[in-house]
């Protein structure tokens, strides 16, 4: 059971690799934003496979906090944004 | 009993291992910004929450499955947040001239 435990959250880690590959390569701010929500929710996986194969509960609060980190870093990320404001957003729909 | 748990967890994490696959996938191949967002948080998200469904039966005490179910709507709750922020930069970006 341990073994294939461990066998699963090694095809999560391959895969989530493989998307933060694609992900990092891009020019775009925002996608690289997404590698960090990919890296939390697949880091999350594994992480909570690996605690249930070995049968530490300490891996629980590990996977929490790659959880916290990524939902902050987003917050983080949208709030740094120069944002339009109200009325600049209305001003830009007029034109539109 | 145990055996019927450990094939439920099993049949459980391998879905979930799929549908991370399945995000994945659509990250690699979907043509804009927008569409790869939607593959990567909610394929992922279902992918965790199954994972976790498949875990409860190993859980060593009950505590350690609500604990379980905790980092599930933490990561729920957080990337429905996420994915609005990311979408509403991107949205702000395409109004500026």
């Amino acid at each position: 059971m341990a073994d294939l435990l461990t066998g699963a959250a090694l095809f999560i880690l391959v895969v989530t690799a493989l998307g933060l590959f694609k992900v990092l390569r891009s020019e775009i701010a925002a996608e690289r934003m997404m590698a960090v929500q990919l890296l939390g929710t697949g880091g999350a996986a594994a992480v909570l496979l690996l605690g249930a194969a070995s049968s530490s509960p300490a891996m629980t609060d590990v996977a929490l906090l790659l959880m916290l980190l990524a939902a902050v870093s987003c917050a983080a990320f949208a709030f740094g944004q120069p944002s339009l404001g109200p009325d600049a957003s209305e001003q830009a729909e007029d034109e539109a | 009993m145990t055996s019927l748990a450990n094939a439920f967890t099993l049949i459980a994490v391998g879905c979930g291992a799929l549908l991370f696959l399945a995000g994945t996938l659509g990250l690699l191949r979907f043509p804009d910004t927008l569409s790869r967002l939607h593959a990567l948080s909610k394929a992922d998200n279902l992918g965790l929450g199954l994972i976790v469904l498949g875990l409860l039966p190993q859980a060593a005490s009950f505590t350690g499955g609500l604990k379980l179910v905790c980092v599930w709507l933490l990561a729920q709750i957080s990337a429905a947040t996420a994915s609005q922020l990311i979408a509403g930069v991107l949205y702000r970006r395409k109004l500026r001239p």
